[in-house]
This record gives structure tokens, sequence and C-alpha cells, in this order.
């Protein structure tokens, strides 16, 4: 194909992905260097209101923002350098809990905290989702025809019902008032409140991820071990290999691409954990890397958006991207090599 | 072809997989269930503390709303033989009606007449007629399950919810379109060129699909927000506030979805073998027209499964809707989130309950038809790696 043919092609996608996507992130990587402010002056005001025989004056400093002819506030952009990401980073508490050798002080700070649930999200998870979904896969493989369709139609419900709908029938289940709540109050003779500390709502939302993401890791190894060479398992048999033997040697490495490709999806994506906090409404308790930057982009109560620290957390996000990328993309340039 | 001895298994390991198989379909099912049994009762019933209580729904029965036997038998035939005839005579009708080349279109009518009728029947002529029946046939008459509808009323209805999923299907359709023909050119491209700028190309894409969502949107904000000014020296005076608009976030979440949507397509052109379009090229085409007249017609399994994929993208998606949509324009995810500052009364949480479950049938509907789709769309993409 000719070079021209080509980005033909490939134009219009790329065109997007840079417009969407590329020049995004230079934006973003500029803008967490600055800040936007609207100027204000400081005036003094003074009031009066009216007394017996004189009135009663007050004067008090008012900051009020600079209009232009339009009515419009002016605002201007200031290069403030690392401020922003020391603000996110919160470096001040940071200084003095290290200082004063309070070393749990630092995981009150959000970004910290958040940085802690979030890796320890991803790395929990990942092995109960590979677990499940390669055990669900062997037991389907066990049962007979007729029910395997109904069975891969009930267990892709979960992993196709919307992250934060899905997250929301589990709250729903154990709100205070739920009916698991109830069953479980019932049975250990005491009162439960799930969603009001944070162990609790972290635990729920392991629960709630595997139980998103495992479909997707059972329909990835059943494909996979429809394929499984039988006749390395006959001579594995003819060899006294026990049932055990034979899944730890002949079918897990033949299942070992497809597990490391779970794995890779399952690491972006869980990085990325965001919708169980909506869902479980835990921004309280448990915060995410992800909800960091998103609540920093919603506007608060003036209506402004703190644009330059969202910036900033958005750029200590990626860091962590790169690492979990340096693997795969290794690997693919080594294949990559080899074939060409 | 019976199995061999020694791969037979146990009693007791069959046992114990059949064990857990149950108890996942069950995990599985069950909370999606729950919410649709809740849905349906009055919120004292909802959140009762028996399980019992919340299938049966005593005090919705007491306030008159209920089906009796009659009701429950009689639905569940017409369910039951919707189902039969769509999966039956359904096929049939729309090969006979469709002139060939259309059957795509004529199955998106086809389902929507279908559905249109079902909805018609079930919820239009079946009530009256069976109130009529129930109120002379006694004993058999009488309710027995409590299920009430106000809530979806009240949803649809009162709180306007039908604006926002038609903004949810304007929004998915859009994206869907977008990204499959954006898509399909790419992957084709991709797929049949094997110089290392498609393989970079490929890379960088691979490292967008990991890029959180939320990192985007924080480049957006500003310049969607300002937009008006900014394009005014180019469009003039009606130059748009890109912020809030539908097209806007289309366009954002096309470009989000053309990483993974230019892989998958390029996994499934790499199927189609080469010789069917160097046949053509020997014949005298350009590439475009050996797209256009050898490849198109042999590529809609893998654009449809692609197509599912983009529509889950757009319709689940909440962080990129809620922030960069206003309040008219919203669609049915980040909506259920003002049901969260209300919820205050027991209505107003089964009221979000039956939020949600209404934006989860369309999906249920959908992993009944592509079961299969989607099941070898998740594998077309592991295989290739």
């Amino acid at each position: 194909m000719k070079f021209r043919t080509f980005a033909m092609f490939v134009g219009p996608s790329v065109f997007l992905m840079l417009l969407f996507i590329a020049a995004p992130l230079i934006s973003v990587f500029i803008q967490s260097f600055q800040v936007t402010q609207p100027i204000v002056t400081t005036q003094e005001v003074e009031t009066c209101t009216p007394g017996f025989l004189t009135q009663t004056c007050t004067t008090e400093i008012k900051t009020v923002p600079t209009l232009d002819e339009n009515g419009k506030i002016v605002t201007e952009t200031n290069w403030v350098g690392w401020g922003s990401y020391a603000n996110v980073l919160g470096l001040d508490q940071m200084g003095t809990a290290i200082s004063e050798g309070r070393w749990g002080d630092i995981l009150q700070i959000d970004f910290w905290a958040a940085l802690r649930f979030t890796l320890m999200f991803t790395v929990v998870t990942l092995p109960l989702v590979l677990g499940v979904g390669l055990a669900i896969a062997l037991a389907v493989n066990n049962v007979s025809k007729a029910l395997k369709g109904p069975i891969i139609f009930v267990s892709l419900l979960p992993f196709i019902i919307t992250p934060v709908i899905g997250s929301l029938s589990i709250y729903w289940l154990f709100v205070g008032d739920g009916i698991l709540t109830t069953t479980l109050e019932r049975w250990l003779d005491r009162d439960l409140a799930l969603f009001a500390q944070g162990w609790t709502i972290e635990l729920l939302m392991y629960f709630y991820r595997v139980w998103h993401v495992a479909p997707f890791a059972f329909v990835i190894f059943y494909a996979g071990l429809q394929t499984v060479n039988q006749d390395t398992l006959e001579s594995a048999i003819i060899d006294g290999a026990s049932r055990f033997e034979r899944l730890r040697f002949v079918v897990v490495p033949h299942l070992m691409p497809l597990i490391i490709f779970v794995t890779i999806i399952h690491l972006m994506d869980s990085y990325r954990v965001f919708e169980e906090i909506v869902g479980f409404r835990a921004q309280a308790h448990v915060q995410s890397l992800q909800w960091l930057t998103y609540d920093l982009l919603q506007p608060d109560d003036a209506g402004n958006r703190a644009i330059s620290r969202a910036s900033a957390s958005a750029m200590l996000t990626m860091i962590g991207i790169v690492f979990l990328l340096i693997l795969p993309l290794r690997r693919t340039w080594r294949d990559h090599k080899g074939t060409s | 072809m019976s199995t061999p001895r020694a791969l037979r298994q146990s009693l007791s390991l069959r046992a114990g997989s059949a064990a857990f198989l149950t108890f996942w379909c069950l995990l599985a099912a069950f909370p999606i269930v729950w919410i649709a049994v809740m849905s349906f009762k009055s919120p004292v019933d909802a959140f009762a503390p028996s399980a019992w209580d919340v299938i049966t729904g005593p005090e919705t029965r007491a306030r008159g709303n209920g089906l009796s036997l009659i009701d429950i038998v009689v639905g569940v035939i017409v369910l039951w033989q919707t189902i039969r005839i769509a999966m039956t005579r359904l096929p049939v009708w729309v090969a006979k009606a469709t002139p060939p080349g259309w059957i795509a279109i004529g199955w998106i009518f086809a389902a929507l007449a279908y559905g249109l009728a079902f909805v018609v029947v079930f919820f239009g002529i079946l009530p009256p007629v069976l109130g009529v029946i129930n109120s002379f046939t006694g004993p058999l008459g009488a309710p027995l399950l409590g299920l009430t509808t106000e809530h979806y009323q009240a949803v649809w209805v009162e709180n306007a919810f039908w604006q926002n999923f038609v903004n949810s299907m304007v929004v998915t359709f859009g994206v869907v379109t977008i990204s499959l023909t954006v898509g399909t050119l790419a992957g084709y491209g991709l797929a049949r060129s094997g110089s290392n700028l498609a393989f970079w190309l490929l890379i960088v894409a691979l490292i967008f699909r990991a890029l959180p969502h939320s990192v985007l949107v924080a480049g957006y904000l500003p310049w969607f927000i300002n937009s008006a000014e900014l394009l005014e020296p180019i469009l003039g005076e009606n130059a748009p506030t890109l912020y809030g608009q539908p097209l806007a976030v289309i366009a954002v979440l096309v470009s989000i979805n053309q990483p993974f949507t230019i892989w998958m397509l390029r996994s499934f052109f790499q199927n189609i073998p080469t010789e069917l379009d160097e046949a053509a090229r020997v014949d005298g085409c350009t590439h475009f027209q050996a797209f256009r007249w050898v490849i198109m017609p042999v590529m809609w399994p893998g654009v449809i499964t692609t197509g599912l994929f983009s529509f889950l993208l757009a319709y689940n998606d909440f962080l990129v809707t809620s922030l960069l949509l206003d309040a008219q324009n919203q669609t049915m995810v980040p909506a259920i989130a003002s049901y969260f500052n209300r919820e205050t009364t027991t209505t107003d949480q089964v009221e979000a309950v039956a939020a949600a479950v209404s934006i989860t049938a369309p999906l249920f509907l959908l992993v009944m038809v592509f079961q299969r789709q989607i099941v070898s769309g998740l594998t077309a993409g592991a295989v290739k790696g």
C-alpha cells in the first residue's frame, strides 16, 4: 500500500486522536503550571445604617472582582511553576508529618490516600479476577452443551451492566435497610453500617470489581480452553499426572498469553477505578486518583473549577500509566523486532 | 464420542464444579434481578426486612396493586410466545420483506416494530382486558403478587426521564456511527499496511487506550467553556460554546473510543484473506474501490461486534458526559446522580431504583440478541494480542 493511500485511510482517525487526545494532553501539561484567577481589587466600603442621633457607620474591606466593559469578570493567568503540584501533593502537610515523625498522617492527605487505595485496589483485585475467571471457565467447560448458552448469558450480565448502575445495585443490597444488611444483622445479631467506615466500603468495592470483571476473564479463558491440545493432556495422563498437575503444567501454560492479556487490560482498567466511588457514594471515606481529578473539575459552590490543580493531579496520575505500560510495550517491541 | 475413563471426573469433583457454577450464576444475576424486583414494589415493601415480603409485596397488594393468578399465567404465556415468535417466525419475515443486501437495516426496523408491538400489547391492551376478566372470576382474580408501576411512571413521565433517554440515544447513535465509519477505514489501512508507521500508530493507540478519561476531560474543559470567544475570529458571530453540546461530547467519545476500535477492527480485517482485495486490484480496482466492493460486503460481523462495544462505551459513560454536558442535555447515567442528592425519602430511593432498572433493560436485551457477537468480540481481541 502506498503511503498516500494509507494516509487517506488512516487520516480521519489519526486526526481525531491528535485533536482530542494528544492536544488535550499538551494542554493539561501547560495548565498544570498555570493558575487562572479573577482579578480582584480591595475596596474600602463604608456602609451606614440610620441610628438614633447619629448614623452608625462601619467601614470594611471587601474584595471585588474587576469587570470589563461587557460586565464580565476579568481573569488573569499566572505562571505558578510547581505550585499546583505542591498543592495537590500536600507537601506542607507532608513536611510537618515527616518532621514530627507521624508517618501515618501522610495518608490523611487526599492524594496519598487516593494513591494508596488505587494501588491496593489494583493489586488485590487482579489475582481474584484471574482465579475466579479461570474457575468459572473450567466449571463451564464441564457442563453439558445445552446449559452453556444460558450460563454464558447470565455470566455476561455483570460485565455488560453500566458500571455506575452495577455498583448502585450492590449498594442497594448493603445499604442501611437493604436486604443483605438485614439478613446479616439477623445472623450476627448486631447492627451493621457498611457504608459508614472506609474498610467495609473498600471490601465491597473489591467485591464489586471482581463481580464486574470476572466474566470478561471467564469468556477469554473459556475460549482458550477450547484449543488445549488433547494429545498433550493424554500423554500427561499416561505419565501419571493428577488432575491438578495437568491443570498446573498443561492447561495454565497453554493459557499463559491470555492470562497476560487479561492482566494488562485489568491493570489499565482498575488503575482508572472511578465509577464505584460514585455508585457507593464513598467519597467521604475512600477516593481514587481518577476521582480526585474528577472532583477538582466539578464546579464548587461559587461555580469555579480548580482546573490548575486538576491538571496537576491528572499529570501525576499519568506517571502511574507509564509504569503500567513499560512491560507490555517492551514485549510488543520485542515481538515486532522479531517479525520484521 | 465417549470420554476415556482416565479423563472422566470423580463424582465429588463434578458435584463441586456444578455447585460452584450454580453459586456463580446466582451471584451474577442476584443484584440485577433484585433491583428489578424492588422497582415494582411500594417503598415499604422494597426495603422490607424479609426477602419474602419484598418478593410478594403485601403492602403493595394491600393498596390494590397486584397481579392475580390469571394475570401471571396470561402474562407468562404472552411473554413466552413473544420470545418464540421472535426466534422462529421473525427471521423468516425479515428475510422475505427485505431486498438482499439490506438485511441489517431490515433487522433494525423489524426489531423496533416488534418491540413496539410487544409494548402496545403487553402494557396497553392486556391490563384493561385482564382487569375486566379479574373482576368476575372471584378468588382466581384476587391479587396475589404485589406489583406497581407507579415508580416507572414517576420517573419517566413526571421527572421527564424520557428526555435523558432521547439524549442518551442521540449520543450513542452518533458515537457508534461516526466511530465505525472512521474506525473501519483506519482498521483496514492498518491491517493491510505492514509499514513501521502502522506499527507505531498502533503502539501510540495502545498508550492512549490506557489514559484515564479524567485526564483528557481536564484538557477539554477550559477550551470548551471558552470556545465561543476562541472560535469567534474564525466562525464569526455564531461561534458555539462547545460546553453542553451533545455534538462535542460525541466527538470526544468517538476519539476516546478510537484506539480500541482500530485495534479491534484491525484484527478482524487481518482475518479477511489478502487474496480477496489483491484479486480486485488485479482487475483494476483502486484501493478504495476494492474496499467498497470487495471488503465491505464481508466485513459486517466484525463491524457489528465493534459497534456493540462502541455502543457500550457511549451508553455506559458517566465521567465525560457528567462533566461536559449541562443539565438539559444530560444523558441517562449521569442523570441518575441527581437522584442521589434528592434521595431523602424511601420513595425517592425506589424511584432511583426504577431509573437504574430502566437503564439496564436495553443492555439486557442487547446481551440476549448479540450474545454470540459479544463473546466473539471479547475473544478476537485476546487471541490477536
